[in-house]
């Protein structure tokens, strides 16, 4: 091919040679191409004024900054802010291509009201009056039928004002069903609370760490703020510094990686463990922390008097690394080594939470892999994990609370986040379909509003969700976009895209420090949208009574230059708010637990759980009818979140990903082997909860037995460069709750391949 | 205004990629698509037909589980300089409408003088080069983010990375304008440099000690992609790992080391 190549060059450099000598094809070809190319359709982008506007990118949890820059009113490209503290002029391939989301084909233009059947996209576009007086009777109606409780709200981010204003509408309404979006940022605050005693987000100071032991995480595939971890990661290359990344898969943080560590998917926990065993037998561990600041490290007795093992003794009892090298797969010499090396560097940090960590996971993983965190003493020092406190700036008073919503608010949840089963956590997103088709609260599900999540195509199990859906009489999506789940609904109030609109944008996740954003409008609204506050206060106030009372602002802007106080203008001005001097709390005063220490498993479960430590998570399906272990994974190049890839992203999935509407799933030569299938044939894949036609990928980045596809794709609603192709494996997923948490922790599902 | 009239040291605009930092992530080419106005269609899969100035490649090392390795690997145009300017794309277009500047060393492509014959096409080893089978359509409204920068193409024509050259001219008007002689290295920066989120690509004059490229196209890891064609690019990449350095050049077995000529 080398060869052919160049010779096929040579003769084309002797032929071009000879024509270009003479004036004639010259003059040919000039005319040519002025025949070929004046076609009326191609626009002419006009020119004018240049002008630049620095903002905060909203698309995901990261909350880089962007500059925008304007060619008179039009925004031409987005670009990395630079200087900013998150992202420092980087962006992300979402970020850069926000303009299309923007600009897209799938926004919501007006109000609109379904007129045919659900699904069947044929709608009216009516006034915000209309829209506001119809969503307002409908709820009042509810409320005054005395089933306030029977309306429940999603929304995407937990923090900030917005999400607040619906927390606040929900309970002045009188209903306890609020939930948000989870992510491991839930399981990791919970872990916090338990170890630390403290109701705080993780911070990771992750450029600083020397040794990082990432246990699945996608270091640079969208997992914390992502361009912040980007430049970590190069940081880490620059400097020598180690990664070691535990996964079952070769994803890309993996190939990146210095050791890449192929572990049998779900057995993290056990590995993670194991380290602590080699580090607690052969005395490895931070001795002055464990000591000094830690509390259930070894055996204790409670006030009562009742005994309860300690770490120690839990660990040295089932993790030596010949048992683990039974579960995970991974050498016992390896498992040595690396826990040798993490307890010798001098600034280790231990991560976890799968891929870009959009389904919070099992918390006794999260809490072995925060031990270790703690064994060393990486916990709020230079190169660790920090716990930040929660954002806590929206200090509004306590709504007041009519007869009807008192009444409401008594009522158990829908999805099963209530004192008893899982007292930690606060919603249970994941929980929601089961509990309206359950009917396990002992009330109908009557209306849902939608803001910022596109739950029917994130949540999993969707057939479970969508049967949920069909029986609320009632949907309210405030999406900018017409995603899957604006398009299932009753009534659109669309919001202005996060390039429109001002709002605060709290905390980015993994940030170790405290950091406010603000979004503001780069452009001016480009269609008859409303910032979802001003929506949401509408329907309230139409409602009137203690409802509307709540809301007294005038509007959303009011309330949002209320809530941010003196710091209003420092955001106006910069659109972040620092706080630069920012140091983690010192030992001494960083935990709130009972001890006032760092509690180690036992110590941390205060409510006595009686739950089995040692529980892998199971997933669904029995490996008799389903032979093969299935796993979703992340890639930057396909959101996976609420919004779907831009057309610029859908340019770059792979041609091992995507092949015209077909996914490919990778699977191991020897698994394809087994089942008689080859690379490029079309295939049936088949779990407990769906099927799918895929095609074989032969892949020697996964095991054998285990099968892997992207996340991101099967979108049905969205724009055509992105709607129908592939498969959305969340249709083919289920999930499992954590024993501790009640959030989704499932990490795959079983699943069978057959040639089609 | 002698100053201005002087006459610039021909400068040499190359890029260094250092393949061990770049996450594949495409940052890199969604920024360079929006920055060149580069369309899109509904089904991109086909990759031979889907114009990507940018694109990102994967490799792989071709070993068994779990000894496998990937890497990623951006490709834009390598404005090859070729023997003096003879890249092999400039050498056979009977057009003109591809060309070789002796000033910055950046290898043009002129849409209005390109009539599609696509021999360029055929000339360059490293497939950066794209016909327009289709004319470009965006979804109403969707083109208001067009920038005036660069002209949008239509069908019949080829188009290429340009190492967004309508930014150096916009850089080169602002220095002359202030009656300076040079342009600074952050001034002229390639829009895939700028947001890359890894710091993977450094851009910069090849010829000037001043510009990190200068240095780090002699790091000991350094290479060209088909060095051994002669098409002297201007693309270095650097990696750590002997398996991706041998890749790009088809290496045999059993050859020793792979190293760069530096320019
Ligand atoms: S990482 Fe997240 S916040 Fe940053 S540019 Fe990308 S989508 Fe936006
Ligand atoms: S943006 Fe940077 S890290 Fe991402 S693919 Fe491009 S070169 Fe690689
Ligand atoms: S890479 Fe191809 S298009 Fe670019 S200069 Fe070389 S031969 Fe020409």
């Amino acid at each position: 091919m080398n060869i052919a190549r160049r010779s096929f060059l040579a003769f084309l450099i002797g032929g071009a040679a000879g024509t270009a000598l003479s004036p004639l094809p010259w003059k040919l070809t000039d005319d040519l191409s002025i025949w070929t190319q004046t076609w009326p359709w191609t626009p002419v982008p006009p020119d004018g004024e240049y002008s630049y506007v620095n903002s905060v990118c909203t698309l995901c949890p990261g909350g880089c900054g962007i500059t925008v820059r304007k060619v008179d009113n039009r925004a031409v490209k987005i670009e990395g802010m630079a200087g900013h503290p998150v992202n420092d002029g980087g962006i992300c391939i979402l970020g850069a291509s926000g303009l299309q989301l923007l600009y897209g084909p799938r926004r919501v233009k007006a109000p609109m009201r379904r007129v045919g059947e659900r699904g069947e996209g044929k709608w009216e576009t009516i006034s915000w009056d209309e829209a506001i007086a119809a969503a307002a009777e409908k709820l009042e109606g509810i409320r005054s039928a005395g089933n306030p409780q029977g309306v429940a709200c999603m929304v995407g981010d937990r923090y900030g004002t917005v999400p607040s204003l619906f927390e606040r509408f929900m309970t002045a309404y009188g209903s306890p069903n609020f939930m948000s979006d989870a992510a491991i940022e839930d399981s990791y605050r919970i872990t916090l609370n338990l170890m630390h005693g403290k109701n705080a987000i993780p911070g990771f100071d992750a450029g600083n760490a020397d040794f990082v032991v990432s246990f699945g995480s996608g270091v640079i595939e969208g997992w914390g703020s992502p361009v912040r971890m980007f430049l970590a990661h190069g940081k880490w290359k620059d400097e020598n510094k180690t990664l070691v990344q535990v996964e079952p898969r070769l994803s890309n943080t993996a190939a990146k990686a210095d050791k890449w560590v192929a572990v049998q998917p779900g057995t993290e926990a056990v590995l993670a463990l194991s380290m602590a065993y080699v580090i607690i037998k052969e005395n490895l561990y931070d001795k002055s922390f464990v000591a000094e600041n830690a509390a259930a490290f070894e055996d204790w007795r409670d006030d009562e008097g009742k005994t309860y093992p300690g770490f120690k003794t839990f660990v040295l009892n089932g993790f030596s690394p010949a048992d683990a090298s039974k579960v995970t797969g991974v050498d016992p010499s390896l498992i040595v080594s690396l826990a040798r090396s993490f307890a010798g560097a001098e600034k280790p940090l231990a991560l976890c939470g799968r891929g870009k960590g959009n389904t919070p996971g099992s918390l006794h993983e999260f809490m072995a892999v925060h031990a270790l965190n703690g064994l060393v003493g990486a916990i709020n020092r230079p190169g660790g994990v920090w716990a930040i406190d929660v954002p806590d700036y929206v200090t509004w008073p306590k709504p007041g609370l009519d007869e009807a919503a008192r009444a409401g608010l008594e009522k158990p949840r829908v999805d099963g986040a209530d004192g008893g089963a899982y007292p930690y956590t606060e919603s249970i997103i994941s929980g929601f379909a089961d509990g309206v088709n359950s009917g396990s609260a002992g009330y109908g599900v009557e209306a849902l509003l939608v803001s910022g999540a596109n739950p029917l195509y994130t949540l999993r199990d969707a057939q479970a969700v969508r049967k949920a859906f069909d029986s609320i009489g009632f949907v309210v999506s405030f999406s900018s976009y017409m995603d899957e789940t604006a398009a299932q609904a009753d009534l659109i109030l669309p919001n202005h895209t996060y390039l429109e609109r001002r709002q605060d944008v709290p905390a980015p996740f993994g940030l170790n420090m405290p950091v406010i954003g603000m979004s503001r409008p780069v452009v001016p609204p480009q269609f008859d949208t409303r910032q979802v506050g001003d929506s949401l206060m509408g329907i309230a106030r139409k409602m009137g009574g203690s409802v509307g009372d709540a809301f007294g602002w005038e509007s959303y802007e009011a309330c949002l230059k209320e809530t941010m106080g003196a710091a209003w203008e420092t955001l106006e001005k910069d659109g972040i708010l620092v706080k630069a001097d920012y140091a983690p709390e010192g030992w001494g005063e960083a935990f709130n637990t009972p001890s006032k220490k760092f509690q180690f498993f036992t110590g941390a479960y205060r409510h006595g759980e009686n739950k089995d430590l040692m529980s892998q998570m199971k997933i669904e399906g029995e490996a008799a009818d389903f032979p093969l272990i299935l796993i979703p994974y992340d890639s930057m190049r396909l959101a996976s979140g609420p919004v779907a890839d831009t057309p610029f992203m859908a340019k770059t999935i792979e041609e091992d990903v995507l092949i015209h509407d077909d996914v490919y799933v990778q699977v191991n030569p020897a698994t394809a082997a087994s089942l008689n299938l080859r690379e490029g044939k079309v295939a049936e894949l088949t779990t407990p909860v769906g099927k799918a036609r895929v095609r074989v990928h032969l892949s020697e980045g996964i095991g054998e037995g285990v099968i892997a596809l992207p996340t991101g794709l099967g979108h049905w609603a969205n724009s055509k460069y992105i709607a129908g192709k592939g498969v959305n494996v969340n249709r083919l997923m289920s999930p499992v709750a954590d024993p501790v948490s009640g959030l989704d922790a499932a990490w795959g599902i079983r699943a069978k391949l057959a040639r089609a | 205004m002698k100053k201005a009239q002087e006459h610039t040291a021909p400068k040499k605009y190359g890029m260094v990629i250092d393949l061990d930092k770049c996450t594949g992530c495409g940052a890199c080419m969604a920024a360079c698509m929006a920055e060149n106005n580069v369309p899109f269609r509904e089904d991109e899969t086909d990759k031979n037909l889907s114009i990507t100035w940018l694109r990102v490649y994967k490799l792989t090392n071709g070993k068994k589980f779990p000894n496998a390795d990937v890497c990623y690997l951006p490709r834009p145009c390598m404005h090859c300089e070729g023997h003096h300017g003879h890249s092999p794309c400039v050498s056979v277009c009977p057009a003109t409408a591809t060309d070789y500047s002796y000033d910055t060393g950046i290898v043009s492509q002129i849409y209005t003088r390109c009539f599609g014959c696509r021999y360029c096409m055929a000339a360059c080893p490293y497939h950066v080069r794209y016909f327009n089978w289709w004319d470009p359509v965006w979804p109403e409204g969707m083109e208001k983010m067009l920038s005036p920068n660069v002209s949008v193409r239509t069908r019949g024509v080829v188009e290429k990375c340009s190492f967004c050259f309508h930014r150096y001219q916009i850089a080169m008007e602002k220095v002359r304008y202030e009656g300076r002689a040079e342009l600074a290295e952050d001034e002229y920066q390639t829009a895939c440099t700028q947001a890359c989120p890894a710091n993977a690509i450094t851009f910069g004059d090849l010829n000037n000690h001043d510009h990190a490229v200068y240095k780090l196209k002699t790091h000991p890891d350094a290479f060209r992609l088909l060095e051994r064609l002669g098409t002297n690019p201007k693309v270095y990449y650097i990696s750590s790992r002997e398996w991706v350095r041998r890749q790009g050049d088809n290496y045999l077995e059993n050859e020793g080391k792979v190293v760069a000529k530096a320019h």
